[in-house]
């Protein structure tokens, strides 16, 4: 991949013992939307601030649009953006004044800021709030606002740490519409969440575990994966009329490889040795709304499979 | 330098939304100035007495009249028995006691030695000092002027004036310079001024840094070009200008209020008060490196105003102190910023009489600048 904007490589850090990011290597290729998954505290944000070059690696290298971010992490921040995780603009100015400070610290001209914040206005709907205080603006708003200063200097590289944490359902759609539309032009971006449903909308995802990366790709071919329905195994999902009932029957089957509630249904992973309607036969019983269908594997279930397998892993390590 | 405008600017208009820094700059300073420069005065007048006499006529009469006259003692209560007089003193009601004894007429008349008792409540050091060489001189007094009425009639004298009078033989002529009037505030109020603008300063610069941090700004900015310089000068101009205006409202107060009048030049107290604004930052800076929460930063700001308000010479005089404690007073920045506001104001000095306290401030605010710039980094670790 000659056209990667960004590309770790064996990336690390330690705070004291605590190693917090651990041999982590990928790439994003130009107009990529890289989704960074994984718990609270695996390392996501550490990844993302080395990248931004406020934090130096302890080992390894980041390089972000050519240049070695640990190396010259000034020349690197001109020409990214940041989202942080929590709301850090100045809730004491306003919209304008935001906006208007980070345009000049980038040391945009007045007619580039003028132009830029038209640019970035339009694109975030803020005009009808310029003058309001960015502190009193509802949380999207706010993400908006946060969206629209890490844009004003036009930046190749997008990273946003969790910028979805704590908004609406209908803002959080809004922004992932947004961050389509700055694809579209041409932006990379690198993006934090925990939620699956934003994994899916990403071209590529990475899994992070215990700070490693230990599952990286189109969320298409991860779900693929052999390791995630091996061969002789389906994935179905069971509608019926007692979901909690029915998902403690299924454990007790063997053929049944795995089964989680999901909403109303059960998904379960079955050996094709057993018929699903049998298994509807026994887990639920005398239902005549029981139904079943084959599905495909979600990034949830990637991923869960993929940390328990981690677990294991590092279990049998512990224990040789 | 990269980006100072634009912080300036951003720091600015915070100020200008925020009232209570403002307040805090401004008017919180006037006030203290005029409080503690009331407040504090350290002539010790009117020291409460009770008095004991049991002789009662003329001589001792003239005896407590002369006690009230020094200022020094007010007669709170009279007695007539020496347990109510004991009960005054443990109650607290009077710092001193005085007990005339019946036969004190007598024995003045009859030419013997008269003896009258003091008791001194010697808890608070200095009052007590006070009383204890107030009562001693006044009974010399009174003794020299018997002793010299008895000379004139004895045609014998030690020493006479050119009328032929007799006179002492020694006599110290004291002038009191810069403050003649012993005015406590004049020379607590120079003081002052130094420890309201490192008080004010210290607390907004730490605070205006740690705020960012806890906010999560400075994390913010720290991934924009901006550069260190730019970063660091644009947050502390604004504090460093209004210093300067704190400065010349504190000033104006003092000349205006307390009457204490500037002697030297205006220009040196100036530029010798920009080195330790600068100085006063730079510990700002510092703290705010250390501090990750304003809740720390508070506690470390008042770490460092304790020992400048009671180890600086504000309060207590240096030489007065243990010689391990008298050589920590020179890592102090006020130690020096006190002794020029003093030399300046009160006594008229130039910078020649104020070298070694214009070095001493220099070499501090080096120190200071240099700690405190290489810890502040673009950096989160």
């Amino acid at each position: 991949m000659t056209d990667a904007v960004i590309q770790t490589h064996g990336l690390t850090r330690r705070f004291g013992k605590i190693t917090a990011v651990s041999d982590v290597s990928f790439e994003v290729s130009r107009g990529a939307i890289f989704g960074l998954l994984g718990p609270n505290g695996s390392g996501k944000s550490t990844i993302i601030r080395m990248l931004c070059g406020v934090l130096r690696p302890t080992q390894g290298t980041g390089v972000v649009l050519g240049i070695d971010v640990s190396k010259n992490p000034e020349q690197v921040k001109r020409r990214i953006g940041y989202v942080s995780q929590k709301f850090s603009l100045y809730a004491d100015l306003t919209v304008t004044e935001n906006l208007d400070f980070y345009a000049r610290i980038y040391g945009l001209s007045a007619i580039q800021l003028r132009e830029r914040r038209g640019v970035v206005v339009a694109l975030t709907g803020l005009e009808p709030y310029m003058d309001r205080l960015a502190g009193q603006l509802s949380g999207g708003w706010k993400q908006r606002l946060a969206l629209a200063c890490a844009m004003i200097h036009d930046p190749e590289v997008l990273f946003l740490d969790e910028p979805t944490a704590g908004i609406d359902p209908v803002a959080r759609r809004e922004l992932w519409d947004l961050l389509f539309e700055l694809a579209g032009r041409g932006v990379t971006m690198l993006v934090t969440t925990h939620y699956m449903d934003e994994a899916e909308r990403c071209t590529h995802v990475g899994y992070i575990y215990l700070a490693k990366l230990i599952a990286l790709g189109r969320p298409e071919a991860l779900k693929a994966n052999a390791d995630v329905t091996p061969a002789n195994t389906q994935r179905y999902e069971i509608r019926c009329t007692n979901p909690a009932a029915s998902l403690a029957l299924a454990r007790h089957i063997p053929e049944v490889r795995d089964a989680t509630m999901f909403g109303d249904t059960l998904h379960v992973l079955l050996d094709t040795s057993l018929d699903p309607r049998e298994l509807v036969r026994r887990i639920a019983p005398n239902d005549p709304k029981a139904d079943v269908r084959p599905v495909e594997a979600s990034l949830e279930d990637v991923f869960v499979l993929m940390s328990r397998a981690q677990a294991r892993k590092l279990e049998q390590v512990r224990v040789t | 330098m990269n980006g100072f405008l634009a912080i300036l600017l951003k720091e600015l208009a915070h100020i200008r939304r925020d009232r209570g820094t403002i307040l805090f700059a401004f008017v919180i300073p006037a006030v203290q100035l005029s409080i503690f420069g009331y407040a504090i005065d350290v002539t010790i007048e009117n020291i409460p007495l009770v008095v004991f006499d049991l002789d009662g006529r003329q001589e001792s009469r003239r005896l407590v009249e002369a006690f009230v006259n020094t200022r020094t003692f007010k007669v709170v209560e009279r007695v007539t028995d020496s347990e109510s007089l004991h009960r005054a003193l443990n109650a607290g009601r009077a710092k001193a006691g005085l007990i005339v004894p019946a036969d004190y007429s007598n024995r003045l008349l009859r030419g013997e030695q008269a003896q009258v008792q003091m008791l001194i409540d010697g808890s608070d050091s200095q009052i007590a000092t006070t009383a204890l060489n107030a009562a001693n001189l006044l009974t010399i007094n009174m003794s020299l002027g018997r002793a010299k009425i008895v000379a004139e009639q004895a045609q014998r004298a030690v020493s006479r004036d050119p009328a032929g009078r007799p006179v002492l033989p020694i006599e110290a002529r004291p002038r009191l310079l810069y403050n003649p009037d012993l005015e406590s505030s004049h020379f607590f109020v120079p003081g002052l001024i130094g420890i309201i603008l490192q008080l004010v300063l210290l607390f907004l610069t730490s605070f205006s840094i740690v705020r960012e941090r806890e906010r999560g700004t400075l994390e913010q900015l720290f991934v924009t070009p901006v550069g260190r310089g730019g970063l660091l000068f644009g947050k502390l101009v604004p504090y460093a200008c209004m210093a300067f205006g704190e400065l010349c409202i504190v000033l104006t107060l003092m000349v205006a209020v307390f009457g204490v009048n500037i002697n030297g030049s205006l220009l040196l107290l100036f530029s010798l008060s920009g080195i330790f604004i600068v100085t006063v930052l730079g510990l700002g800076l510092l703290i705010s490196t250390i501090a990750t929460t304003q809740l720390g930063a508070l506690q470390m700001a008042f770490m460092v105003m304790l020992p400048s308000v009671l180890l600086s010479g504000f309060m207590f005089p240096r030489s007065e102190m243990p010689t391990i404690i008298y050589w920590v007073t020179f890592a102090i920045p006020a130690t020096y910023y006190i002794e020029i506001l003093r030399g300046v104001i009160l006594r008229g000095a130039d910078l020649v009489d104020l070298f070694p306290h214009f070095i001493g401030l220099c070499c501090c605010c080096a120190v200071i600048l240099t700690l405190s710039l290489a810890r502040f980094r673009k950096q989160l670790d």
